[in-house]
């Protein structure tokens, strides 16, 4: 037994001394790499609804943040996979306490979180993605998707066959309706006879879920996915029934080569990098933008072999007519589902109005609920 | 068979102590590789672990707000374990706690202060206590499984919270994002020294819970029950009243857990109120003995480990899937010795040390 007891007390010491002998020499190394650390003390974190490797959504904020260490060297955070719930607000409290003054939150339902933190600390400077609230620390920022989701329904519209198109959609929040929207004027004005199909899959990050959808819409005779979710999952069930798609966020031909068109992309590093730049020059203030394909936050991913004849050339000129203003995608006569007028012809709807949009256009089918 | 489990009828505190030193020892070690494939130090890692869970002010108070369900929740349970009576239902207890709760504070968000956080508290341990007692009736009258009735009781509670959330109680003023409206500040615990009262109930619930457990009539009829039927229907034990009544307390205990949790956390209701603290009570229930005093230090350290490994994911910017892995491998080397605490391998030829590898 007094051979057990030293044995015991032998395995304690030499414990003790492993973790007080690391701590005086790793203390400081264990906060980022110190030698990595550039001339200001800017510490930008990001916190991300899905993995950073969804190759979707997240991936894309993520790959703004690696571009951003890159040109300006400073250093970086992320949290990863972060429920829009109350952990959020833990989360940007430990980003604090480890010495974030920048934070990036990247999902609607981060809002109300960041807005409570930001109140809570004055001196860090909050920036929110896809939401509308704003403080004088914390900034709203999103880009028109409308204007590449536009681009992307002139590609579907030109293949579809049976002119049923299908789309997996996230939350019906005004977001996602109005890229269903704009998706479906997109497809309208180079064939006014295919009909848009919307599920609802209620979650940003749900794979299986968004594959299921996908498939109940191709059951129901669409021949081209569309989707507004953050996973390939529809990607590949078109691939696997030997269909079309439309990806969204990043370039998706990987998942679906024989399937996948284009996408509506993100590219969120320039964006990332002036308002970084802002704050370490001290002019940053809060601010409330919604950046086009113009300042080149949003874009329409090059088309793959998959994408009909003739789709370039009506993508292109589409584009450069919504960068020179001549094309506005909300522009009357608009009709609602039910047929009634809802934008005269001769208007056009406002950014307000398109913002908080929360009825479909004619000729999309699905339910707001 | 070449060996047998035989359940150790006595085991010396120098062993026993001696046995859980070396797996934590043999779990730092594995993780160690672990962390090494990450291509990080595993002594940095792990020290940051321990300054992520104790290193500030702020840091303890987090493990401390970790803490306090996992305590509540695991003395709820520690009552049904006691009698041997499987409640795998924490989960939709605290759920169902917590939409009782959060129906008073958005129904009457206007009333003072105290009065409407008492009347969510017994709104909150009056649900979940007749949520246990589902279960309990049919095991009482019918003998069903218990097991299996408490697990289903969860899905079904956390899909009524998924209705209200998406249906009848979304906020109009989300625009359409399905949530549940915050709460006004009468229906919000308040801090006491930086961290919400919760942490005072809880110490206060695991001293009443331990004299209830070993000096009171209901708390030994409880314990004979588990040990034997039969001895406590010999010994007059009303085993119908006794379920009920211990699965009242079980149930009651973790929806005031929900209660703390949509009141002090959350400020409001979703899907995401557990946190799945029902189920990792169940570990720390275990790992405590269903001993009132061991809850507390072991819910602490279980805690501080969740703390942590959110900790390492930030530092280090480790993906959340491998602090998942690493929180998990030192848990099942942890559970691993408490086997062979409780129990020892008897070789019954000559290969015994075949089988422990395989064990091991």
């Amino acid at each position: 037994m007094k051979k057990a007891l030293s044995l015991i007390l032998v395995l304690i010491l030499s414990l003790s001394l492993i973790v007080t002998g690391c701590s005086s020499s790793t203390s400081k190394g264990s906060q980022g790499d110190a030698e990595q650390a550039p001339e200001n003390d800017i510490k930008v974190g990001f916190v991300y609804v899905g993995p950073a490797g969804d190759m979707g959504w997240s991936w894309a904020h993520d790959q703004g943040r690696l571009y951003l260490e890159e040109k300006l060297g400073v250093v970086t955070m992320y949290k990863e996979s972060v429920p829009e719930g109350p952990d959020v607000e833990k989360v940007l409290n430990d980003m604090i306490d480890l010495g974030a003054n920048v934070i990036f939150t990247t999902s609607y339902g981060f809002m109300d979180y960041t807005e409570k933190v930001a109140k809570e600390n004055p001196d860090i400077k909050f920036l929110h993605c896809s939401g509308y609230k704003q403080l004088d620390n914390m900034s709203n920022y999103f880009g028109r998707m409308i204007e590449p989701r536009y681009l992307s329904g002139i590609v579907a519209g030109m293949k579809t066959e049976t002119d049923i198109i299908g789309y997996v959609a996230a939350f019906p929040l005004p977001e996602v309706i109005r890229g269903i929207n704009a998706f479906a004027l997109g497809v309208q004005s180079v064939n006014p006879d295919a009909v848009v199909k919307v599920k609802w899959v209620n979650s940003w990050y749900d794979p299986a879920r968004e594959k299921d959808a996908a498939i109940a819409l191709l059951d129901e005779g669409a021949d081209v996915i569309a989707q507004h979710a953050d996973t390939p999952g529809p990607q590949q069930a078109a691939e696997e029934r030997g269909k079309w798609s439309i990806g969204y966020n990043a370039d998706m031909s990987e998942m679906a080569p024989n399937a996948y068109m284009t996408a509506p992309v993100w590219n969120w590093g320039a964006y990332y990098v002036e308002q970084v730049q802002a704050v370490i020059d001290g002019t940053w203030e809060s601010s409330s933008v919604w950046l086009g394909m113009k300042d080149g936050v949003v874009d329409l991913a090059p088309l793959t072999k998959n994408a009909p004849e003739g789709a370039q050339e009506a993508v292109d000129k589409a584009k450069e007519e919504i960068i020179n203003g001549t094309l506005q995608i909300f522009a009357g006569p608009l009709k609602d589902q039910t047929g009634t007028v809802r934008v005269p012809e001769g208007t056009v709807m406002t950014d307000d109005e398109v913002w908080s949009m929360d009825w479909f256009v004619e000729g999309v089918e699905g339910e707001i609920n | 068979m070449l060996f047998k489990i035989v359940k150790r009828s006595e085991i010396s505190k120098e062993k026993s102590i001696c046995i859980r030193i070396l797996a934590v020892l043999l779990a730092l070690i594995t993780s160690g590789i672990f962390i090494l494939l990450l291509d990080l130090n595993p002594l940095e890692v792990y020290w940051a672990m321990v300054q992520g869970a104790f290193g500030s002010k702020y840091r303890i108070e987090q493990t401390i707000i970790k803490a306090i369900p996992l305590i509540i929740t695991s003395l709820g349970i520690a009552v049904a374990f006691k009698m041997k009576f499987w409640n795998i239902g924490g989960e939709g207890q605290i759920i169902m706690g917590a939409f009782a709760a959060s129906f008073f504070a958005l129904r009457f968000p206007d009333l003072p202060r105290p009065l409407l956080l008492s009347l969510m508290i017994i709104a909150a341990v009056v649900a979940g206590g007749l949520w246990a007692l589902i279960p309990a009736f049919f095991k009482a009258q019918f003998d069903t499984n218990e097991t299996i009735v408490t697990l289903m009781l969860n899905y079904i509670a956390l899909k009524w919270i998924t209705y209200l959330q998406y249906g009848p109680w979304r906020d109009p003023a989300a625009q359409g994002f399905p949530k549940i409206p915050n709460f006004s500040e009468n229906a919000i615990l308040p801090d006491l020294l930086g961290v919400h009262i919760g942490w005072v109930i809880a110490l206060a619930l695991v001293f009443i819970m331990y004299i209830f457990m070993n000096h009171s009539k209901l708390g030994f009829e409880i314990a004979v029950l588990g040990e034997s039927e039969n001895t406590a229907r010999y010994a007059g034990v009303n085993i119908k009243k006794t379920i009920l009544l211990a699965l009242a307390i079980s149930g009651g205990l973790c929806g005031l857990t929900g209660m703390i949790e949509v009141s002090a956390v959350c400020n409001t209701l979703s899907v995401e109120v557990t946190g799945g603290v029902g189920f990792t009570a169940i570990v720390t229930t275990w790992l405590g003995a269903l001993s009132a005093p061991i809850i507390l230090v072991v819910s602490f350290l279980f805690a501080a480990l969740i703390q942590a490994g959110s900790f390492i994911q930030t530092a280090f910017g480790i993906p959340a899937a491998a602090a998942q892995i690493l929180e998990g491998m030192i848990l099942f080397f942890v559970l691993g010795s408490e086997f062979f605490v409780r129990y020892k391998l008897t070789k019954n030829g000559g290969f015994s040390l075949n089988l422990k590898k395989e064990v091991s």
